[in-house]
C-alpha cells in the first residue's frame, strides 16, 4: 500500500446523474471543490460515467469545473455498482487525483466504499464539513463527520494514501456558479455486459410507500398532536409546498396512520434535513435520536414543557393541526411551485 | 416418563434467585433461571444499600471484586418537619475495617455481576424471556411454560423468585391477596456529583466511604413514608418509599411528592450542583410476616420480595432474599438425595427460615405493619414532638431553663397527651414482644 | 446455502449520553447491543436457513464482550459464530476492519465450506459509515447490494439472489449473481421472536476466537497504524439550545416564522 503522494494531483468531484440531469450534491461539491482547490493551488475536476454524460459538460462549467473526465458506455445506462465502479477506477488510477468528493446519496455511499477499498486508500462518510490543514507539508483534507448518532464528531485525514476520499450529504455546501472553461477528457473502457454479476429487473420511482426519507432537505414530520389519520394531508400538504416530504413519529406508525418507511427516530429512519418541521411531535429521546441533527429545527406544540422546543431553533406554542394549513398557505403564496427536490 | 430439561428451573434473576441458582449450581445440579429482562438487574432496582453477610456465606469476599459503589461508614436517621430536622445516627471506625457491613450498590451492575457468578458455576441464564405459567400435574408443579415458542420446560421442583408481584404464587393460590397496605411505592433518583463533592458534604475522607440518610417524621403528614440518601461513588441515590394506600388515599402524585422532598431545607443542599440521570420506581413488600404467602407446595418454592421477604424498617430485603435463595437451594439438594419434592419434604425450606434470623426478625416486627396502619401518627406526632423539644431546648431566649421543661411537658400533656403516651407505650411493648 | 453475516457491538448511541464539561462520551452504563441494522441481516440468513437449509454462521470483530452479541446471534438461530478479538485490530477504521473480516471470512470458508451468501447490516449506528460491508465485498470480488429492503427471490440452484433495494425516491429490484454480498435496511424483516431452544442452545454454545494464532493475519494490513484514515481529534457539537419561542406580536405567528426561515429558504433555491 505505498502510495507516492506527489504524483497525485487535483480536486475530483464525482457527478451523480440521473435521467439526465445532475444531482445537486454534485454542483454544491464543484462549488466548495473549486474553493479546496484553491486553497491547495489545483485544479477542480468533475469526472462521471454513464451512458450520455458528455452532455452536462456545460453545466458543469458554469459552477466551476475546469476539466471533466468521462467514460460513456450504453452498459452504463444504469447505475450497476460493479461496472460503474470499475470504469470509475479505471479514470481514477490513470489521473490520479488527490480528493475525490462523492455525495453521501444511496448511490454515493454504495460506490465509495467499493471504490476505497480497490485503491487501497482512506475514506470518510457523510463529512459536514472539509478544510485544508495548511500545517501538513501535504496539505492534507481534513474531513469532519458526525458519530454515535450525531453525539461526537471526529475530524478524519488520511496522511498516508491518495486519493483522500470523502462522502458529503446533500445540502451541508452551496452550490454557486462560478463559470469557467471546461477542458473534456473522454475515455474508452471495455465492459462486457455478461461479465457484470447484476441485471435490474425494475426500478420504481417515487412509490411513496418505500421513501427514502433522507434524500429530502425539507421534511414535515407530525405525531400523535396531528389528531387522526385523515391529517397526514396536513403534513403532505406543507411539504409539497416547501419541496420536501412527509414523515412520523414512531406512535403515528403504531397506530397505523403511517406506513414504517415514513417513521422517523431511533426504530425508524434517521436524517438530517435543512429543515425538519415537527408538529404534535413531544420530542422523547428516541425520536430525537432520529432527527437532532437537522440544521433547522420547527417545533409545533400545544404543551409548552414540550422536551422538542428544548432542541428546536423556532418554537410554536400551539395546535398543529390548526397551524399547519396555516404555514402552507403562507409559503404556498411566497414560494416557487414545490414538488421534488430541486434538482437544477 | 417425561425426561426434565433441567433438575430446578428458577424464576426470576434477582438476589434471591441468583442465590438459589449459585448455591445449585456448585453442587453440580443442573438448573435454568429465566429472567424476563435483557440481562439480570436490568429491571431491578432498590434502595440501594446491600448487607455484606449473607453473599459472602456463598462468595467469600464477594465485595473485593464485585461492584460495589461505596462501603458505608455512617448511618443516619433524620425526622424531618416542613422547617427543621432532628439528626441522630452512628459512625465508626469499625465499619470502616475489613470486612464491611454494607455497601451501596447499583443492581443493575451488581446482579449482572452476580449472574456472571452463577453462569460461570453452569447455572444457565435465559434472558428475554417470560415464564408465562407452571404446568401441573395435578397437584404437583412439574415446570414452566413461558412466552418463547416450543416455551415449555420441565424440572423437578421450580422456585418462584419473581418479585414483589409473584404471578406464580397468585397461580398456584398460596398467596395472600396483596393489599395496598401490604406494599409500598419506592421512586428513587440517581443525582451525578463529583465523588470529592460527595466527600466533602457528607464528611468522609475517601471516595469509598459511605453515608446513609433514613428519613421520617412529621414531613410526611399523614403518609406512612420514609426517605432516603445513599452515597454512590459519584452519585447520590435520593428516594421515597410510601405505603401505596396511604399515596392513593391522599391522592398523592409520587413524582411531585419527591420533587418537593428535593427542596427541603434539609435535602436541597446535599443535592446543590447535581443532575439527576436517571428516575426508577418499584414496589417493596411492606406487609411483613403476615402477608407471606405459603413458602412451598409440591414441587415449588418461593423466595425474595415473591415471599414478601422484607424486614423495611432496617432496610433488609436484598440479604433476606439471599438467605432464602440460599434455603431454598439447599432443601433441594436434600430433597433430590430421597427423590421426594412433595410439600411434606419441601416444608423443611420453611423451617430453615424460621431457625434463621430472617424469620426471627420478621416475626418480631411482624406487627409493626398493622400498628402504623392504626396508629400512623407515631411517626409524625412524636417525632415532632421530639423535634419542637430539643429546638426549644436548644433556644437560648432568656426563658429559663426549667421553664423550658415545663413548656414542653405542657405541650407533651396537650398534643400527645400523658395517658395516649402511655397507651402507645403499652401497644408498642406488646406488638414487640 | 452458507450465509455468513458479519456484525459489530455497538453502544446503543441513543443513550450514550455527552458530559459537556469534559468534553467527552459517557460510554459508561451504556448497553452494549447488537448493531440494530444486523439483527435484520441475522434475520434474513436465518429465513433462508429455515426454507433451504445450510448453516449461517456469524463473524465480528471486536473485544471480548462482544461474545455476548454474537451468543445473542446464536439465540437468533445462527449456528456457528466467531470473534476476532486481537490487540492487533485495535483503531482500525474501515478499510482495516474489512481486510481483519476477510481473514476471518477464510478462516469460516475453511471450516464451514463456501459462503453463498454474505450478509452485513446497512452501518452501524456508532460509526455510521456504512463502508464496512462494501469493504468485504470488494476484498473477496463479490457483486455487492446495499440497503436491502426485500428478498424477491433466491434461486441456488441456478446461482442466483433477486432483491429489492431502496433507492433515491423509490426502489429498484436487482437480479444477482451468488456469492453476493448484501446489506440490510431495517425494513427487509421483522425479527422473530426466538423459540426457547435456541435460546438455551446459545447459552450452551461457545464462541470461537479468531486472532494472530489461529489465523494468517498481516499486522500490516489492520490496527491503528496501518489504517489509511486516523482521527485528528474529536468533539462534542455544541449542545443543540432551545432556540427561539415565536411570539406572535403585530403578524401573526406564521409570518413570523416565515420572515425567519426566508434567508434560508433563498439559499437552497425556493424563493
Amino acid at each position: 500500500m505505498s502510495h507516492n503522494i506527489s504524483e497525485y494531483k487535483d480536486v475530483w468531484v464525482f457527478i451523480e446523474h440521473d435521467r439526465g440531469k445532475i444531482e445537486h450534491v454534485s454542483l454544491e461539491l464543484l462549488t466548495k471543490g473549486c474553493q479546496l482547490a484553491k486553497d491547495i493551488g489545483c485544479k477542480i475536476c468533475a469526472f462521471s460515467v454513464g451512458e450520455n454524460v458528455e452532455m452536462f459538460s456545460e453545466k458543469l462549467s458554469e459552477y466551476g469545473a475546469e476539466k471533466f473526465y468521462f467514460i460513456e458506455s450504453p452498459i452504463l445506462r444504469e447505475y450497476r455498482t460493479e461496472p460503474y465502479r470499475d470504469s470509475l477506477l479505471y479514470l481514477i488510477e490513470k489521473y490520479k487525483p488527490e480528493i475525490i468528493l462523492i455525495g453521501a446519496t444511496t448511490l454515493g455511499r454504495d460506490i465509495a466504499g467499493t471504490l476505497a477499498t480497490k485503491l487501497d486508500t482512506g475514506l470518510t462518510a457523510d463529512t459536514t464539513a472539509l478544510d485544508i490543514d495548511f500545517e501538513s507539508e501535504t496539505k492534507n483534507l481534513l474531513m469532519t463527520r458526525p458519530t454515535f448518532g450525531g453525539n461526537l464528531m471526529a475530524v478524519i485525514y488520511c496522511p498516508d494514501t491518495r486519493p483522500q476520499m470523502s462522502t458529503v450529504r446533500p445540502g451541508v455546501f452551496q452550490a454557486i456558479k462560478n463559470p469557467v472553461n471546461i477542458e473534456k477528457v473522454r475515455e474508452e473502457f471495455e465492459l462486457f455486459e455478461d461479465k457484470i454479476p447484476k441485471k435490474i429487473l425494475e426500478k420504481v420511482k417515487s412509490d411513496s410507500d418505500k421513501v427514502n426519507l433522507g434524500f429530502y432537505d425539507v421534511i414535515v414530520a407530525g405525531g400523535r398532536g396531528i389528531g387522526k389519520k385523515e391529517n397526514i394531508k396536513l403534513l403532505a400538504d406543507l411539504a409539497d409546498t416547501l419541496g420536501g416530504t412527509w414523515a412520523v413519529s414512531r406512535k403515528v406508525v403504531q397506530m397505523g396512520w403511517a406506513p414504517y418507511s415514513r417513521q422517523v427516530g431511533q426504530t425508524g429512519q434517521t436524517v438530517h434535513p435543512k429543515i425538519y418541521i415537527a408538529a404534535g411531535i413531544s420530542g422523547a429521546i428516541q425520536h430525537l435520536a432520529g432527527m437532532k441533527s437537522s440544521e433547522i429545527i420547527i417545533a409545533i406544540n400545544r404543551d409548552p414543557q414540550a422536551p422538542i422546543f428544548d432542541v428546536a431553533t423556532y418554537g410554536i406554542v400551539g395546535d398543529a393541526i390548526e397551524i399547519l394549513p396555516q404555514l402552507t398557505q403562507i409559503f404556498g403564496q411566497r414560494l416557487k411551485v414545490g414538488g421534488s427536490n430541486e434538482k437544477e | 416418563m417425561r425426561k426434565n430439561d433441567f433438575d430446578v428451573i428458577i424464576v426470576g434473576a434477582g438476589p434471591a434467585g441468583l442465590a438459589a441458582g449459585y448455591v445449585l449450581a456448585k453442587e453440580g445440579i443442573s438448573v435454568a433461571i429465566i429472567e424476563r429482562g435483557i440481562f439480570p438487574g436490568s429491571k431491578n432496582v432498590m434502595g440501594g444499600i446491600f448487607y455484606r453477610s449473607s453473599l459472602d456465606d456463598l462468595i467469600p469476599d464477594f465485595y473485593k471484586e464485585a461492584p460495589i459503589e461505596r462501603h458505608i461508614v455512617e448511618q443516619k436517621i433524620w425526622l424531618l418537619s416542613e422547617d427543621s430536622m432532628f439528626s441522630t445516627g452512628i459512625k465508626s471506625e469499625k465499619y470502616n475495617v475489613e470486612p464491611y457491613n454494607c455497601f451501596s450498590i447499583f443492581r443493575a451492575k451488581f446482579d449482572k455481576w452476580f449472574a456472571k457468578k452463577a453462569a460461570d458455576a453452569s447455572a444457565m441464564i435465559i434472558n428475554e424471556t417470560v415464564v408465562t405459567d407452571l404446568i401441573l400435574d395435578g397437584n404437583r408443579v412439574i415446570g414452566v411454560k413461558t412466552d418463547r415458542p416450543n416455551g415449555d420446560l420441565y424440572s423437578d421442583v421450580v422456585i418462584a423468585a419473581d418479585g414483589v408481584n409473584s404471578f406464580l404464587t397468585k397461580s398456584l393460590g398460596l398467596r395472600k391477596k396483596i393489599t395496598t397496605n401490604n406494599v409500598a411505592l419506592a421512586l428513587k433518583e440517581i443525582i451525578e456529583l463529583p465523588d470529592k463533592v460527595i466527600n466533602d458534604r457528607f464528611g468522609v475522607s475517601s471516595s469509598s466511604e459511605g453515608v446513609t440518610i433514613e428519613i421520617t417524621g412529621p414531613y410526611f403528614n399523614k403518609m406512612r413514608a420514609i426517605g432516603f440518601v445513599y452515597t454512590n461513588r459519584n452519585s447520590l441515590s435520593l428516594g421515597l418509599g410510601v405505603v401505596t394506600e396511604d399515596m392513593v388515599k391522599l391522592k398523592i402524585n409520587p413524582n411531585d411528592l419527591l420533587e418537593e422532598f428535593k427542596k427541603h431545607p434539609a435535602i436541597k443542599p446535599l443535592i446543590n450542583g447535581g443532575e439527576t440521570k436517571e428516575y426508577m420506581a418499584h414496589m417493596i413488600p411492606e406487609g411483613g410476616y403476615y402477608s407471606m404467602p405459603k413458602l412451598y407446595s409440591d414441587g415449588f418454592m418461593v423466595v425474595g420480595d415473591a415471599a414478601m421477604l422484607v424486614n423495611s424498617i432496617h432496610r433488609e430485603g436484598a440479604n433476606l432474599a439471599i438467605e432464602s435463595g440460599k434455603f431454598a437451594a439447599k432443601t433441594y439438594i436434600e430433597a433430590r438425595k430421597i427423590g421426594d419434592f412433595s410439600q411434606k419434604t419441601l416444608s423443611s425450606y420453611q423451617k430453615k427460615l424460621e431457625e434463621s434470623f430472617v424469620l426471627r426478625d420478621l416475626k418480631t416486627y411482624k406487627n409493626l405493619p398493622k400498628l402504623l396502619e392504626e396508629k400512623q401518627y407515631l411517626i409524625s406526632k412524636y417525632p415532632k414532638f421530639i423535634i419542637d423539644a430539643i429546638y426549644e431546648m436548644y433556644s437560648v431566649d432568656k426563658v429559663s431553663k426549667s421553664e423550658k421543661v415545663k413548656l414542653i411537658m405542657n405541650r407533651a400533656k396537650k398534643e400527645l397527651g400523658y395517658f395516649n403516651i402511655l397507651k402507645d407505650a403499652f401497644s408498642i411493648w406488646r406488638d414487640f414482644r | 446455502m452458507h450465509s455468513l453475516v458479519l456484525i459489530k457491538q455497538v453502544p446503543d448511541a441513543a443513550q450514550v449520553r455527552v458530559d459537556y464539561h469534559t468534553g467527552t462520551l459517557i460510554r459508561e452504563g451504556v448497553p452494549a447491543i447488537i448493531n440494530p441494522y444486523d439483527t435484520h441481516a441475522i434475520e434474513a440468513a436465518v429465513q433462508i436457513k429455515d426454507k433451504f437449509g445450510g448453516i449461517v454462521s456469524v463473524l465480528s470483530m471486536g473485544p471480548p464482550m462482544a461474545e455476548d452479541a454474537l451468543k445473542k446471534a446464536l439465540s437468533m438461530g445462527a449456528d456457528k459464530a466467531y470473534l476476532l478479538c486481537d490487540k492487533v485490530f485495535a483503531g482500525s477504521d474501515t478499510w482495516a476492519t474489512s481486510y481483519a473480516l476477510w481473514v476471518g471470512a477464510q478462516k469460516i470458508i475453511q471450516e464451514n465450506g463456501p459462503v453463498d451468501i454474505f450478509w452485513a447490516g446497512k452501518q452501524a449506528i456508532d460509526g455510521d459509515t456504512a463502508q464496512t460491508g462494501p469493504g468485504l465485498a470488494t476484498r473477496l470480488d463479490i457483486p455487492l447490494v446495499t440497503c436491502a429492503i426485500k428478498i424477491v427471490e433466491l434461486n441456488p440452484e441456478n446461482g442466483y439472489i433477486v432483491v429489492q433495494r431502496l433507492i433515491e425516491g423509490g426502489s429498484e429490484t436487482l437480479q444477482v449473481s451468488l456469492p453476493c454480498m448484501i446489506t440490510a435496511e431495517k425494513e427487509l424483516n421483522a425479527l422473530r421472536f426466538s423459540p426457547l431452544p435456541d435460546l438455551i442452545k446459545a447459552v450452551k454454545s461457545s464462541v470461537q476466537l479468531l486472532n494472530s494464532t489461529n489465523t494468517t493475519i498481516d499486522p500490516t494490513q489492520c490496527g491503528l497504524k496501518s489504517s489509511p484514515t486516523k482521527v485528528k481529534r474529536v468533539f462534542i457539537p455544541s449542545k443543540r439550545e432551545r432556540g427561539e419561542m415565536l411570539e406572535s406580536g403585530n403578524k401573526g405567528i406564521t409570518d413570523v416564522l416565515f420572515e425567519r426561515l426566508e434567508p434560508v429558504l433563498k439559499q437552497m433555491g425556493r424563493l
